[in-house]
C-alpha cells in the first residue's frame, strides 16, 4: 500500500520559503504569480496492514513526526 | 464583529482579554464611555503584565540605573552604556518563554529576532547574541524535543542573519518541566552620539510602517504571555509567529543605512502587542497624538479586521517617524531593501490616538490613559510557608562518597555536562570578532578598530533562589560579574530577565521582591547600573511555578584586548591557586541533588565585601599579566572547576592538587561556596601574589601544580582521586550530546 502525504502550512502562517520563491519567479518575469506556498510531499510504502489500520497509523505518524501540527496541517490518501 | 460596536461585557469576555472587572471600570472612567471592540483589545494588550509591568514596576524602581557611563537607562528598547572613544554598547536580555514552549523552533527563533530589533532600533549594529535556557528534567518526555527545537531555532535565526551566538548557559531542572525558559541577550555597537529613541515628536511628521506585511500572527501574544498555562493552552496554538531572518537582515541593513541620514525623528520595533504598543508608546514619550489609517498598513491576508491589524505580532516590522517632507527619501530607502514601507499616519497636536479603517474611526483614545492609566497594583507578599522546611538540611544522613566517582557523575549531569553539541550548531565566529569562544566563563569580543574588548556573561542558579530568593538574586548578579572578571573585564552594565511564577500568589511575589532586592543590593554595592531588562511572570502550569529565575547579563570592558583571560590550564609547571575560601556549604548544590535527589538547605552565602575584593584582586592580576588562567567555582564546586580547567583547553593538561582541610571532604570538593576563583600563574610570581593577596585581605591558597595528563587530588596526605583527564573529558563531552541525539 502506498500512502501519499501532503504537509502544508496552516492558513495564515508566514511562509518565508514561499515568499522567496514568489519573489524569484516575479524577477524572472512570471508576473502572473500572485502567491506561492510551499509544503512537502511524502510517499510511504506500507506492508502488512489493512486499509483501516493504515489510515490510523499514518495519522499517528503525521501527528508525531511528519507534520508539526502547531503550524502545519496534513492530508493523505492511500493507494492499494 | 463590528469594530465600533461596544461589546457586551461578560466575565468570559473579560477573561479572554485578561482584564479584571476593576480594570474594565477603570477604562470606562478614563475614557468616559464604554470601549468598542478594537479599544478593548488595545487596553487588554497594553495593560497586560507583559506590556505594563504592573506587578513588577514598584520593585524595579528600586534598582540602581544611573552611573557615569549610562547614556540610556531602562524604558527604551534597550540600555546604552558608554565605552569611551565616542563609542557605546547597546544591550538587553529578554524572555520568549511561552512561545518557545508552544513551538520551540519558531518561539526561540522569533525571540532572537525580537531582541536583535531592540538593538538595531537604537541605531546599533548587533555584534553578539547569548542565551540562557532552562529545560525540565531530561527524563521528562518533552525535554528532548524542546531542547532540540529551541537550539535549532536559535541557530536557524542567528546563523541566517549573521550575528554570532557567542555564549550562554543551560540548566535542567524538574521545575521547568511545564514551563521552559528561553532568555535571549544581544549587544550592539553604536556611536555614542548617534542613538535613536522611540519618540513620535514633531506635529505633522509622517508615521511610516516598515518591514514585513502584517498577518494574523500571534494575535494577543502579550496577553498569552501574561496568563498561566492550562490544558486548553494547546488550543491557543495558531497564534505562534514564524520568523524570517532574511527579511530581518534586510530590515537591519535598511535601518542602519537610513540612520546615517538626518530625517529620522524616532523609531521603535513592533514587538509584543505589535502596532498598538509601538504607536502608543512613541506618542506617549513625545506627549503628542497620532492619527493612523489602517487601510495603509501592508497586509499579508485579505479581510483582516482593525482589531487583528492592531494586535498582530507579525515579526520583522518597525514604526518610524520621519521629518515632514522627507517621506519620499525614506520610502525609497526602505523599498530599495525590498521591504514593505507605507506612510500610515501623522503626528498631531493633542494627546489622542485616532485610528481609522475603511473610512470609519475605529479607535479614539487618550494616549496617556492607555499607556499609563493601568491600575497600579500592589501585590501582597508572603514568605513561602514551606521555606523553613526547605532550608533544613541534615548532613549527618549523607555519607561521604568516593571523590572520583562523584566527580564523574557530576560531569555527566546535564547542567554541568559540556554544551559543545549546542554551540557547535551556532555560528559563533561570524564577523570575526570573537576572542573567547563559547565554553569559558564569559564570551569575549573584540571592539573593531580599537584595542578594547567586551566580555559578556549570563547567569542564574535558580535553586539558590528557590531556597532563598534574596541570596539567589544576589548570587546571580555577583556570579555573572565574577565570570566577566575572570575574563579580564571590568563590569560596566547589567541587564536582567526576571522569570517567576504567578504574581497573584503572594509567595511568588515575595520571591520576586526578595530577588530584586538581592540584585539591587549587589549592583549598588558594586556601583554597576541596571540599564535594561524584561520581566516574565506567570511561568506556571497547573499551579506549579518555576523556581525564581532572575537571569542576569553582565557586560564588561577590557581596555587591552591582549590581556583577556580564559579558564583552561596553559603551561606545565604553572602553579594553581585558589582565591577565596571554601566553607561547609552544600545546601542547594548540584552535588546534594545528585546524592540525595533533594533541593534543600540554605544556599551558599554571599559576603559582598569579600566578593568585591576577590574580583578586584583577580582583575588586577589579569590586567598586570600575572595569570595564565582564571575560572570561577560554580555548580559542582572546586572539583568540577578544576576538571574544567584541565579539560577545556585545546590541549588537555592535568594537575596535582594537594589540600589540607578540616571541612567535610564532600563540601570541600563539591560545595558551592561563592567568591572563589581558581587561577594559574608562573611559579616565579608566587611570592608576589601571596603578598598582594595578604595586603588586599583576600584569602589565597596555593593548591597545586599543572602538569601531566592526569587529574590527581590529595587531601590531608591521602590520595583521594587519580583520573586520566581524557577519561573525564569523555564523560563530560558525551553525556548531553548522546541524550540529545537519541531517537524515540
Amino acid at each position: 500500500m502506498l500512502a501519499k502525504i501532503h504537509v502544508t502550512l496552516k492558513n495564515g502562517v508566514l511562509d518565508p520559503q514561499g515568499k522567496a520563491v514568489h519573489h524569484a519567479l516575479n524577477d524572472l518575469g512570471f508576473a502572473e504569480v500572485q502567491e506561492v506556498s510551499i509544503g512537502k510531499y511524502l510517499e510511504l510504502q506500507l506492508d502488512g496492514v489493512s486499509e483501516e489500520e493504515a489510515e490510523s497509523r499514518v495519522r499517528a505518524m503525521c501527528d508525531r513526526l511528519l507534520a508539526n501540527t502547531v503550524i502545519e496541517s496534513y492530508r493523505f490518501n492511500l493507494e492499494l | 464583529m463590528d469594530p465600533t460596536a461596544c461589546p457586551e461585557i461578560t466575565d468570559a469576555l473579560l477573561d479572554e482579554h485578561n482584564l479584571s472587572r476593576e480594570e474594565y471600570q477603570r477604562i470606562v472612567e478614563l475614557i468616559g464611555r464604554a470601549p468598542n471592540w478594537v479599544e478593548l483589545g488595545v487596553f487588554s494588550a497594553m495593560w497586560s503584565e507583559h506590556c505594563s509591568y504592573k506587578s513588577s514596576k514598584p520593585h524595579l524602581m528600586t534598582l540602581p540605573t544611573q552611573g557615569p557611563r549610562v547614556i540610556q537607562g531602562p524604558g527604551e528598547n534597550a540600555g546604552v552604556v558608554d565605552i569611551g572613544d565616542g563609542q557605546a554598547v547597546v544591550f538587553k536580555i529578554e524572555s520568549h518563554n511561552h512561545p518557545s514552549f508552544i513551538e520551540p523552533y519558531q518561539g526561540a527563533a522569533t525571540g532572537v529576532g525580537g531582541i536583535l530589533r531592540d538593538i538595531f532600533t537604537m541605531g546599533a549594529r548587533p555584534i553578539a547574541l547569548l542565551n540562557s535556557l532552562r529545560f525540565g528534567e531530561i527524563t521528562h518526555p518533552k525535554t528532548r524535543y524542546l531542547l532540540n527545537g529551541v537550539v535549532s531555532g536559535i541557530a536557524g535565526y542567528g546563523n541566517c542573519i549573521g550575528v554570532p551566538t557567542v555564549g550562554g548557559e543551560i540548566y535542567f531542572d524538574e521545575c521547568y518541566n511545564g514551563n521552559i525558559l528561553v532568555n535571549v541577550f544581544s549587544l550592539g555597537l553604536v556611536k555614542a552620539d548617534r542613538i535613536f529613541l522611540g519618540n513620535a515628536s514633531g506635529v505633522g511628521n509622517p508615521v511610516i510602517y516598515v518591514g514585513s506585511k502584517t498577518g494574523r500572527d500571534g494575535i494577543h501574544g502579550a496577553s498569552m504571555a501574561s496568563a498561566e498555562f492550562d490544558d486548553k493552552t494547546e488550543e491557543k496554538r495558531p497564534t505562534v509567529q514564524v520568523g524570517d531572518p532574511f527579511t530581518e537582515k534586510l530590515l537591519l541593513e535598511a535601518c542602519l543605512e537610513s540612520m546615517k541620514e538626518d530625517w529620522i525623528v524616532g523609531v521603535q520595533d513592533m514587538g509584543a502587542a505589535g502596532l498598538t504598543s509601538s504607536a502608543f508608546e512613541m506618542a506617549d514619550r513625545a506627549g503628542l497624538g497620532l492619527e493612523l489609517n489602517i487601510d495603509q498598513v501592508p497586509m499579508r491576508e485579505d479581510g483582516m479586521s482593525a482589531y487583528e491589524v492592531m494586535l498582530s505580532e507579525s515579526q520583522e516590522r518597525m514604526l518610524f517617524v520621519v521629518q515632514a517632507g522627507r517621506e519620499d527619501e525614506a520610502l525609497t530607502t526602505f523599498r530599495k531593501w525590498d521591504l514593505s514601507a507605507e506612510v500610515i499616519g501623522r503626528v498631531v497636536e493633542g494627546d489622542r490616538m485616532v485610528i481609522s479603517h475603511g473610512g470609519r474611526t475605529v479607535l479614539d483614545l487618550p494616549v496617556k490613559a492607555v499607556v499609563e492609566g493601568g491600575l497600579a497594583v500592589t501585590r501582597p507578599t508572603k514568605r513561602p510557608a514551606n521555606l523553613d522546611d526547605n532550608q533544613k538540611l541534615d548532613l549527618t544522613k549523607i555519607e561521604i562518597p568516593d571523590t572520583g566517582k562523584t566527580l564523574k557523575h557530576l560531569l555527566a549531569t546535564p547542567t554541568i555536562a559540556h554544551k559543545g553539541f549546542v554551540w557547535e550548531q551556532y555560528d559563533h565566529m561570524v564577523r570575526l570578532n570573537t576572542l573567547v569562544l563559547p565554553g569559558s566563563d564569559a564570551a569575549v569580543l573584540r571592539v573593531p578598530g580599537t584595542q578594547k574588548a567586551l566580555a559578556i556573561s549570563v547567569d542564574c542558579n535558580s535553586r539558590y533562589g528557590y531556597l532563598d530568593a534574596y541570596t539567589g538574586g544576589q548570587i546571580a548578579s555577583a556570579e555573572a560579574c565574577r565570570n566577566v572578571v575572570c575574563s579580564g573585564a571590568e563590569p560596566i552594565g547589567v541587564s536582567n530577565c526576571l522569570n517567576f511564577g504567578n504574581p497573584e500568589n503572594p509567595e511568588i511575589m515575595w520571591q520576586f521582591e526578595q530577588a530584586v532586592r538581592g540584585l539591587g543590593d549587589w549592583c549598588r554595592f558594586m556601583d554597576i547600573p541596571v540599564v535594561s531588562g524584561n520581566v516574565s511572570l506567570y511561568n506556571e502550569t497547573k499551579g506549579e511555578a518555576i523556581f525564581p529565575t532572575p537571569t542576569i547579563a553582565v557586560v564588561g570592558l577590557i581596555e587591552n584586548a591582549d590581556r583577556h583571560c580564559t579558564q583552561n590550564f596553559k603551561r606545565e609547571g604553572d602553579r594553581i591557586g585558589l582565591i577565596g575560601q571554601s566553607l561547609e556549604e552544600i545546601g542547594g548544590s548540584e552535588y546534594l541533588k545528585l546524592v540525595s535527589s533533594e533541593i534543600k538547605g540554605k544556599p551558599p552565602r554571599l559576603d559582598q565585601a569579600l566578593e568585591k575584593n576577590v574580583q578586584a584582586l583577580c582583575l588586577d592580576w589579569i590586567q598586570n599579566g600575572h595569570l595564565a588562567s582564571a575560572h570561577d567555582c560554580a555548580e559542582g564546586g572546586l572539583a568540577v572547576a578544576l576538571a574544567e580547567c584541565a579539560m577545556s583547553g585545546e590541549e588537555m593538561l592535568g594537575a596535582k592538587i594537594i589540600l589540607q582541610s578540616t571541612l567535610r571532604p564532600d563540601a570541600l570538593w563539591f560545595g558551592e561556596t561563592q567568591s572563589r576563583i581558581v587561577v594559574t600563574y608562573s611559579p616565579d610570581d608566587e611570592a608576589q601574589l601571596i603578598a598582594e593577596a595578604k595586603k588586599a585581605n583576600v584569602p589565597f591558597e596555593v593548591i597545586g601544580t599543572v602538569g601531566g595528563n592526569r587529574l590527581q587530588f590529595q587531601l590531608n596526605g591521602d590520595s583521594v582521586m587519580d583520573e586520566a583527564v581524557v577519561a573525564l573529558n569523555r564523560i563530560w563531552t558525551s553525556s548531553l550530546e548522546e541524550y540529545a541525539n537519541r531517537v524515540g
